[in-house]
């Protein structure tokens, strides 16, 4: 046979390789981080808890918080709340973004379950959520004391990746 | 040497023959049973096909799950949080099915609109979103903005 | 302290794994044995290493030290011992550990029973071996370091293992398949060394042999193992799902099994010599290309794993600079190797052409299925999933194809045969074998499947040649019991692992057509029937075990009004983490399967209750242990023994003797 039969397997293999190197940065949990570093998004929206109250960007604490992106249809919520009303107990200030929900629903979840938020911004129409480039709950942003977002967490926040990710974050920030 | 050229001939003329034929059927399954995904929006918009087994993904409308009482039947609602489509399957749904979970049914578009799913799926995962639909939902936001 | 221990000795060696992989060369390229010989020591002290590293993580575990995080994420106090020692690899950085620990145990075993294979020989192997175990531990130490703290903030208890690997099939199954998949490193660096020195004869076809068998009957075990383990505890009743986590096993099943064919082959007859080289290639590049599709979640399946795009783009490094590497060096080496044997169409040699083909065809056709979706998803033809249909239409022809060429096994010989003689020999055993194929499911089942009786056509046809093969070898012998005692472990064998296949295939054909399947509503005192089967749900008890609780159904079988058994399937939530899980209770038999788990409470104090009928399901999982015990047989042939073989015949045969001078 001829010499060129030889590299037919190499050749194949080269394909396959750099379908494997497209579908592995083509994955859909990598997260473009566009809001990194850059200040939280300007907003005017109702509070939960009425909607004649509108909050503003201006109303956020200037110091370290969260911002936590939930809904009632996000069963992974669920799952997150109970380690965020305890993170609020600590004092970690959290700042509740209910995205996509119903009032009524979002209300009878905290009145059920624990209010670790201190704010409670009610993005109906998911228009900060788009701004922030949400796109799916839960999500937390960790800002810093200048209202710039310095980390953003995609899915539940657990002990492991506050440990992990987040306290180191925040000291530097404390410390800086 | 005629022995040599004899089998040298026989043996391309067999691998030929069933490379040809493997990858012909190979295509012709794959072209048969590929199951595409479609979104509720699309679905709504009359994208996809009524005839052939389809795969939907979304998440599960809370409150929008119904049970006969007599039967194992139940319909309940995906959404990609713009459009909404009903599903109908009858059987015993897996243990991760929750409300507001993100899940796929796998089964066939009826004319009405209803999809009468075969066999629904969710992972063994709380945490866990299809790939699917987590990128239809990303694109329905990437679709809302201005 | 230990976890610390633990970290040092990997990165020890690494170190020595590091001289293993360069200073046998220098030896080999300047016929130095001194330097050569310096590749079984560092094997030696690279196991010990790996040994001393797998045995901390096992102390952390069992010691609930949760400081680890790798520990605090796969454990709980509450686990059960048992499990806490599987749980080291239920998770990916200890699967890895395990991984490379296996494999330091692969090159210790070359390194043993190689003793009278040319030191030039043995030295690259060890070589080729050390540069693969560098990949992992380098892929260990910097993406997935089993022994990193949580300190100072760890947490009290562990969040423990995933529920449906709190199970005994969980314990056995990773390190059974991962002794399979790393086997084949063994005959992969033999391929390579083949090519690097230029040389490739009949003696290196058989120190392969026995390589290639012990990983192919660990790989066929473990697969075996998975599947019985995905049958019993997903609670689906399926026992293949071509779930891409499968699939990633099944390929260098395929071409491992391949391979097996083909060096007998090079082996006996000195053809196909490229061909095998490029085979024992394939099937450590699709074990690699396995534990890439799995670790990186490029596919996402059923096992879900956990994973991480920086893990899969090293995977994804290493894979291409393993197979590139050696497709590389093939391309320009394996032109070199001519056979010069010849052979007729009908012939053995063409015979195992034909199962080489089809058998690669297999594995094409595994591929294709398994990375289309991915295909799809980059040139944007949309999302797309490829469903059992596709899989099954293609694998049910090839799997008769390859059975009508084995039921040829018994009558053919080398180089050539009688065409009509074969004609002759075969057509009567082929139409008793039709004949039997359609009745016995007419008479049976009273229904007739086409795919069963073409699955049983097949299997009657191999096994009437197999019956006749060994009737005819014992006709004329005085003994015949002595003389069946006097054939070779070889001939048993592979005999054995056959049948194995046939059993395999019966128990596949009638689970697959005759299988019975009711979903239906339960109520305490009511009843559900399938077969002749009658299954009545007497009670349901709220039960506690160490770390779930759980919903037991107390459920009473009868057939025709007589009592079979008592059946207690549960539903548990795992109290950690919140997870629900399905156990099914089964009733095994020989002929058939009694199968029923619980699937949600409905109102009231009914339950959705499924049931199965799986008639001949055990027949897969007997199959498959028969393929592996008889792939063991055959490694006690005589002359695979090279180990205690006389250092003359070595030299006889081995051609790489004279290398190093």
């Amino acid at each position: 046979m001829k010499q060129w039969v030889y590299l037919l397997p190499l050749v194949l293999f080269i394909a396959l390789a750099i379908v494997l190197w497209q579908g592995l940065s083509n994955d859909s949990r990598l997260l473009p981080a566009a809001m990194l570093n850059q200040p939280f998004p300007e907003f005017a929206l109702p509070s939960l808890a009425s909607s004649s109250q509108i909050i503003t960007t201006k109303d956020l604490p200037k110091q370290i918080i969260l911002v936590n992106v939930w809904a009632t249809w996000c069963s992974s919520c669920l799952q997150e709340h109970p380690f965020l009303v305890e993170l609020a107990k600590q004092g970690v200030v959290i700042i509740g973004l209910n995205y996509k929900d119903k009032r009524a629903d979002a209300l009878a979840w905290l009145k059920q379950l624990g209010n670790p938020y201190q704010l409670e911004i009610f993005d109906a129409k998911g228009s900060l959520g788009l701004d922030l480039g949400v796109y799916g709950a839960p999500e937390t942003y960790l800002l810093d004391q200048h209202g710039v977002i310095q980390y953003r967490h995609v899915g539940v926040l657990t002990p492991d990746v506050w440990r992990q990710r987040l306290i180191p974050i925040i000291e530097v920030l404390k410390n800086g | 040497m005629r022995t040599q050229q004899k089998q040298r001939l026989y043996l391309v003329l067999f691998i030929i023959a069933g490379v040809s034929i493997a990858i012909g059927l190979m295509l012709f399954a794959l072209g048969k049973n590929v199951n595409m995904f479609y979104t509720p929006s699309q679905i709504v918009a009359k994208e996809a096909p009524t005839q052939t087994t389809i795969r939907v993904g979304g998440l599960v409308v809370s409150g929008s799950v119904k049970r006969q009482s007599d039967s194992l039947a139940v319909e309940f609602v995906l959404t990609d949080q713009t459009e909404q489509i009903a599903v109908h399957y009858e059987g015993i749904l897996p243990d991760l099915f929750r409300e507001g979970q993100g899940i796929i049914a796998l089964g066939q578009l009826q004319p009405n609109g209803i999809v009468k799913a075969s066999q629904v799926l969710a992972k063994h995962d709380e945490t866990y979103m299809p790939p699917e639909v987590a990128e239809s939902l990303k694109a329905v936001h990437q679709k809302d903005s201005p | 302290m230990i976890p610390e221990l633990g970290h040092f000795a990997l990165i020890l060696a690494l170190l020595f794994t590091l001289i293993q992989a360069t200073i046998p060369l220098i030896g080999v390229a300047e016929g130095r044995l001194d330097l050569m010989v310096v590749a079984k020591s560092c094997a030696w002290v690279q196991w010990l290493l790996f040994v001393i590293a797998f045995a901390c993580l096992v102390y952390a575990f069992v010691n609930n030290d949760f400081t680890v995080a790798y520990v605090a994420k796969h454990s709980n106090s509450l686990l059960p011992l048992q499990y806490k020692i599987s749980a080291v690899w239920g998770g990916h950085e200890g699967s890895i550990l395990l991984w490379a620990l296996i494999l330091s145990s692969w090159t210790v075993a070359v390194a043993i029973f190689s003793q009278r294979l040319p030191a030039t020989m043995v030295a690259s192997v060890l070589t080729v071996m050390a540069w693969i175990s560098l990949g992992f531990l380098l892929f260990i130490l910097f993406t997935s370091n089993p022994f990193e703290r949580l300190l100072p903030n760890f947490p009290i208890d562990g969040q423990d293992l995933n529920p449906l690997l709190q199970d005994f099939g969980l314990i056995v199954h990773p390190p059974i398949l991962y002794m399979g998949y790393v086997g084949f490193s063994v005959v992969f660096a033999f391929a390579i060394a083949a090519l690097l020195e230029g040389r490739l004869d009949s003696a290196w076809a058989r120190w392969c042999r026995p390589w290639t068998l012990v990983a192919w009957c660990f790989l066929t075990l473990g697969i075996s193992l998975g599947s019985w383990w995905a049958y019993y505890e997903l609670g689906w009743g399926g026992w293949w799902f071509w779930d891409p986590v499968e699939n990633a096993s099944f390929m260098p099943w395929l071409a491992g099994t391949a391979l097996l064919h083909s060096l007998a082959a090079t082996e006996k007859r000195g053809v196909f010599k490229s061909w095998t080289l490029l085979l024992a290639i394939s099937a450590f590049s699709f074990s690699l290309l396995g534990t890439f599709l799995v670790r990186s979640g490029v596919l996402t399946s059923v096992h879900a794993f956990a994973n991480d795009p920086e893990r899969g783009s090293f995977i994804l490094i290493f894979l291409s600079l393993v197979v590139g590497g050696s497709l590389t060096l093939f391309a320009i080496r394996a032109g070199q190797f001519k056979s010069f044997s010849q052979y007729d169409l009908a012939s053995k040699e063409m015979l195992l052409l034909g199962n080489n083909l089809l058998l690669s065809v297999a594995t094409a056709v595994v591929m294709l299925g398994t990375l289309f979706p991915l295909f799809a998803d980059i040139f944007h033809w949309g999302k797309i999933s490829v469903g059992p249909p596709y899989f099954n239409a293609l694998f049910i022809p090839l799997v008769l194809g390859l059975l009508f060429l084995l039921g040829f096994v018994p009558l053919m010989r080398w180089r050539q045969n009688d065409l009509s003689l074969l004609v002759k020999q075969a057509l009567p055993s082929l139409i008793a074998s039709l004949i039997i194929a359609v009745l016995l499911p007419w008479w049976l089942a009273e229904q007739l499947n086409i795919w069963v009786v073409l699955a049983l056509f097949m299997v009657f046809w191999v096994l009437s040649r197999l019956v006749f093969d060994l009737k005819q070898k014992l006709q004329h012998k005085r003994h015949p019991w002595q003389a069946m005692l006097n054939m070779t472990p070889s001939y048993w064998g592979m005999s054995l692992a056959h049948f194995g296949v046939l059993v395999l295939v019966v128990g596949a054909a009638l689970t697959s057509v005759y299988s019975i399947e009711k979903d239906v509503r339960l109520d305490i005192g009511g009843s559900v029937s399938i077969a002749d089967y009658e299954f009545r749900l007497i009670q349901l008890k709220d039960i506690q075990g160490s770390n779930y609780t759980a919903v037991q159904a107390d459920i009473e079988v009868y057939q025709q009004q007589r009592f079979v058994t008592k059946l207690f399937p549960e539903k548990r939530l795992y109290s950690v983490q919140k997870m629900p899980m399905t156990e099914a209770a089964i009733d095994p038999g020989l002929t058939r399967d009694l199968y029923i788990s619980l699937g949600e409470p409905l109102d009231g104090n009914s339950w959705a209750v499924r049931v199965y009928y799986k008639p001949f399901v055990r027949w897969l999982w007997l199959g498959g242990v028969l393929m592996a015990f008889g792939g063991l047989i055959v490694i006690r042939d005589r002359r695979y023994r090279f180990a205690i073989k006389s250092t003359k015949s070595s030299q006889s045969d081995g051609l790489f003797a004279g290398e190093t001078s």
